[in-house]
C-alpha cells in the first residue's frame, strides 16, 4: 500500500513561483505526481507548471481537493506556511525548507496538537529531501530514477545518504515502498519511531532500512519501539562515527551534546535491540539484501 | 552562535538578571584603570574565551592590587587558553572582563536547553553549582532539578517558583529567584537562543542573588531576524579555515587528518569521513557543499580543503541525483584545470549517467582517480595518501582497472 503517498494523493506546492520550486513541481508532476496546485499568497489566478495557484491553502484545498502539501518556502516563513497546511485541512506535509528557527518549529509543534490526532496533518522534515512511494507519487526533491518499485521502507535523516541506499538497492534490483526522509533538523514534524510505526502497519513493507546520523535522542527512541513492538526486520547506517562532540556537522540536529547522542553509542543501543547495522554506507544495499534472504 | 560572557551578562541584565558590576579591557592598563573605576578591593579578572572551563585552565585570577590586574593580564593577552573544551590550539584571548569580586555563600546551576525529546524549552538547574554540568548529573544526578516551558504561555511563575523551592533557596530570595529565571526565560525565547546557562548562579554573603558567569548560543538559522545578535560574531573565536568558508556559504568544519573531504549532503559528508576512518585514514574535514553540488562550488571547495596543509590526498564525493554525473565531472575537471593541486584527487561519482562522468575523468588527462563505492573511494584515497600503487604520490588510476 506504501505510506503517506499514493496514487490517489492530491498535491499542491506551497512556494510554488519561486525558482526552485517550480523545477522540483515540474520533477515531481513528471514522475506522475497528481500535482493539483499552489499557494503563493498574493499570486492567486496565476498559472504555474500547469497548475492554478492560490492565494491561501483554504482555498486551495476547497477548489482542489487537496490532501497532500509540499512546503517549499524560504526559512523565515516556513513555520506560518506548515501551520497554514495543518489549518487548512492537509493530511500530510513534506516541508524541504532548510534553516527554520528552531523554536519556530517548537510552535509549530505546539500548534499542530491543537487539532484532534485523527485530523492532525503528518508533517515529515524540514530540512528533508521528501518522500516517495515509487511508481505513485513524489513529494520532494529527490530523484526519482534511483528508487525501484518494492517492498523496502526507507527512513533517514539525511537526503543524499537515502539516494546512496536507494540506488545500492536498485543496483541489486530491490525496490522500495516508501522512502521518507525526517530532515536534519532539531526540532521535526515527525521522527524515526513515528515512520517505524507506520512501516510496521503497512501491508507492502516487509523491511525497513533506518539511517540515522549523531545528536538527539530519536534513533534510540526508535530502538525501544523496534525491540517491544516491530515485527519486520529493520537495518540501520549510522552516520558520524568520526565526528568530533559538540560541533554542529552541517544539520541542525547533527550535534552530540549528550549521553546516547555519538554514533557509536547509538550502533550499540540499536544493535541491542536487534536491528543489523551496516558498518559503512557501501554495505547499506549488501546488509539489505541478505536481511530479505534470511526472512524470505 | 556563541558569544563572550561580558556580552552575555549585558544581555541578560536588560531582562532584570542581576549581575555583578563589571568593565571590559583591552589591555592591561585598562584592565588596572577599570578596576580603580569599579572600586573595592578585590576584583577577578576573566579572559574572554569562547568555551567554558576557563577556570582551571588559567583564565580567571583573583587580584588584590593594581599590578595584580597588570600581571595577570600581561599572562592572558595575546596567548591562546586551552581549556578541555577548545581543542589543543586553544582560544585567542584578546578582552578581558574585570569584575569586583563578590563573597558568595551558594553556587547554584541554571541552565537553559532545547529539549530534543520533549521538543521543548527545557530548565536544568543544581544546587551544586559551580560544577560542570556534566560533573554534576555524574556525581550528583538527584542535585539536579527539570522543568519543561509549555510554548503556547511560556513560563510560568509558579514554575519559577517550584525550582526555587527545589533548589532549597530561602524563602526571602524566591522573589529575585523567580525573577531570574523569567528573565533568562525571556532572553532565550525572545533572542532565539538554544543555550542559557548561569554557571555559577550565587547567593551572595549579602542575600542577593547574583549571577556570576553566563553563557549564551543563538540559533544560527535565527539570526536573520536578530541584528544586533548577530554583530556579536567573533571571528578571533573562530577557526580561521570555518570563518572562510562560512563567508562563502560552505559548511566546513576543521579536523586534524591528512585527507581532505568534498562531499554533497551533510549525512554523506559525515560517512565519507567515518569511512575514510574504516579504510585506515584520517579526515582533514567535514564539507557539506550542498545538494546542488554546480562547478563553481566544487572550484570553491577544492581552493578550501586544500589552503589547508595537512591535505595529502583530496577525495570527493558527489551523489549526482537531480544533476548528472557527467555535469558534475566536468565540473570537477574545470575546477582542477583552473586551480591545479598538487596532492591526489580521488573522484567517487554516483547517481545518473555515472559512467558518462568516469569517463569524462578519465580522459582529461589529470591526475584524478576515479572509484565507484565509497568504500573504494576511502581505499584509494588511503592509499594515494600513503603513497602506494607505485609510490609516486600523484599518479592516476583508470576506474575499474585496479
Amino acid at each position: 500500500m506504501s505510506i503517506f503517498l499514493d496514487k490517489s494523493s492530491r498535491v499542491i506546492v506551497q512556494g510554488i513561483t519561486g525558482r526552485l520550486a517550480q523545477f522540483h513541481t515540474q520533477e515531481m508532476i513528471d514522475y506522475g505526481t497528481n500535482v493539483v496546485g499552489g499557494v503563493v499568497p498574493g499570486k492567486g489566478g496565476e498559472i504555474i507548471n500547469g497548475v492554478p495557484v492560490y492565494d491561501t491553502v483554504k482555498e486551495a484545498v476547497y477548489e482542489t481537493g487537496a490532501n497532500a502539501s509540499l512546503v517549499i518556502v524560504p526559512p523565515p516563513y516556513a513555520a506560518d506556511s506548515i501551520m497554514e497546511a495543518a489549518d487548512g485541512g492537509i493530511g500530510y506535509a513534506v516541508c524541504v525548507t532548510d534553516g527554520i528557527p528552531a523554536q519556530d518549529m517548537i510552535r509549530v509543534k505546539r500548534y499542530m496538537m491543537r487539532y484532534p490526532r485523527e485530523n492532525r496533518m503528518v508533517l515529515t522534515g524540514p530540512n528533508c529531501a521528501g518522500t516517495i512511494s515509487p511508481g505513485k507519487a513524489l513529494l520532494g526533491i529527490m530523484p526519482g530514477h534511483i528508487y525501484l518499485e518494492g517492498n523496502v521502507g526507507i527512513v533517514g535523516r539525511s537526503g543524499t545518504l537515502g539516494y546512496e541506499a536507494a540506488q545500492q538497492l536498485k543496483d541489486r534490483g530491490i525496490g522500495v515502498s516508501t522512502s521518507v526522509g525526517i530532515g536534519g533538523d532539531p526540532i521535526n514534524g515527525s521522527s524515526f519511531k513515528d515512520i517505524l510505526m507506520a512501516f510496521e502497519t503497512d501491508d507492502q513493507t516487509e523491511v525497513v532500512c533506518l539511517i540515522g546520523e549523531i545528536g538527539g535522542p530519536q534513533e534510540a527512541e526508535a530502538a525501544d519501539y523496534i525491540r517491544d513492538h516491530m515485527s519486520k526486520p529493520v537495518i540501520a547506517y549510522i552516520a558520524g562515527l568520526t565526528a568530533p562532540k559538540g560541533r554542529t556537522m552541517g544539520h541542525a540536529g547533527a550535534i552530540i551534546s549528550a549521553f546516547g547522542e555519538s554514533a557509536s553509542e547509538k550502533v550499540e543501543i540499536l544493535s541491542a535491540a536487534g536491528v543489523t547495522v551496516a558498518e559503512h554506507p557501501s554495505a547499506i544495499g549488501e546488509t539489505i539484501a541478505r536481511t530479505m534472504k534470511q526472512f524470505a | 552562535m556563541d558569544i563572550h560572557e561580558y556580552q552575555a551578562k549585558e544581555i541578560l541584565a536588560g531582562f532584570g538578571v542581576a549581575v555583578p558590576p563589571g568593565a571590559l579591557a583591552y589591555s592591561p592598563e585598562q584592565a588596572a584603570y577599570r578596576a580603580r573605576e569599579l572600586g573595592g578591593d578585590r576584583w577577578i579578572v576573566k579572559a574572554q574565551v569562547h568555551a567554558g572551563g576557563r577556570g582551571k585552565a588559567g583564565g580567571v585570577k583573583l587580584c588584590n592590587t593594581d599590578q595584580e590586574i597588570v600581571d595577570a593580564c600581561e599572562g592572558m593577552f595575546g596567548q591562546r587558553l586551552v581549556t578541555h573544551q577548545t581543542g589543543p590550539e586553544g582560544k585567542g584571548i584578546y578582552r578581558v572582563y574585570v569584575e569586583g569580586a563578590v563573597p558568595f555563600e551558594r553556587e547554584i546551576y541554571l541552565g537553559f536547553v532545547l529539549d530534543r525529546s520533549s521538543q521543548r524549552v527545557m530548565i536544568v538547574a543544581s544546587s551544586e553549582g559551580g560544577m560542570e554540568i556534566e560533573e554534576i548529573s555524574a556525581e550528583k544526578p538527584d542535585s539536579i532539578v527539570r522543568s519543561s516551558v509549555e510554548p503556547a504561555v511560556g513560563l510560568r511563575e509558579f514554575q519559577a517558583r517550584e525550582i526555587a523551592f527545589a533548589l532549597k533557596i530561602p524563602p526571602a530570595l524566591t522573589q529575585q529567584m523567580v525573577r531570574t529565571l523569567m528573565g533568562c526565560y525571556r532572553a532565550f525565547r525572545d533572542l532565539d537562543a538554544t543555550m542559557v546557562e548561569v554557571n555559577p548562579l550565587v547567593i551572595t554573603s549579602d542575600n542577593r542573588i547574583l549571577a556570576l558567569d553566563a553563557k549564551m548560543t543563538f540559533d544560527g538559522n535565527a539570526l536573520f531576524r536578530h541584528q544586533q545578535i548577530s554583530e556579536l560574531r567573533d571571528k578571533s573565536q573562530e577557526d580561521p579555515r570555518e570563518s572562510r568558508a562560512a563567508d562563502r556559504g560552505l559548511n566546513y568544519i576543521g579536523l586534524t587528518g591528512n585527507i581532505g573531504c568534498i562531499v554533497n549532503g551533510a549525512g554523506l559528508a559525515m560517512a565519507t569521513m567515518d569511512t575514510i576512518k574504516l579504510a585506515g585514514g584520517e579526515p582533514a574535514n567535514f564539507l557539506d557543499i550542498g545538494g546542488g553540488a554546480t562547478p563553481e562550488r566544487v572550484a570553491k571547495a577544492f581552493r578550501l580543503v586544500t589552503s589547508d596543509k595537512n591535505v595529502e590526498a583530496v577525495l570527493v564525493n558527489i551523489f549526482a541525483g537531480i544533476n548528472r554525473c557527467d555535469w558534475v565531472a566536468e565540473g570537477v575537471v574545470q575546477a582542477l584545470t583552473a586551480n591545479p593541486v598538487d596532492v591526489p584527487v580521488v573522484v567517487r561519482l554516483a547517481g545518473t549517467n555515472v559512467e558518462a562522468g568516469l569517463k569524462i575523468l578519465n580522459e582529461s588527462g589529470l591526475p584524478i582517480i576515479a572509484a565507484t563505492s565509497l568504500m573504494d573511494a576511502a581505499e584509494k584515497a588511503v592509499a594515494a595518501w600513503r603513497g602506494e600503487n607505485g609510490g609516486d604520490k600523484v599518479h592516476y588510476i583508470k576506474a575499474g582497472a585496479n
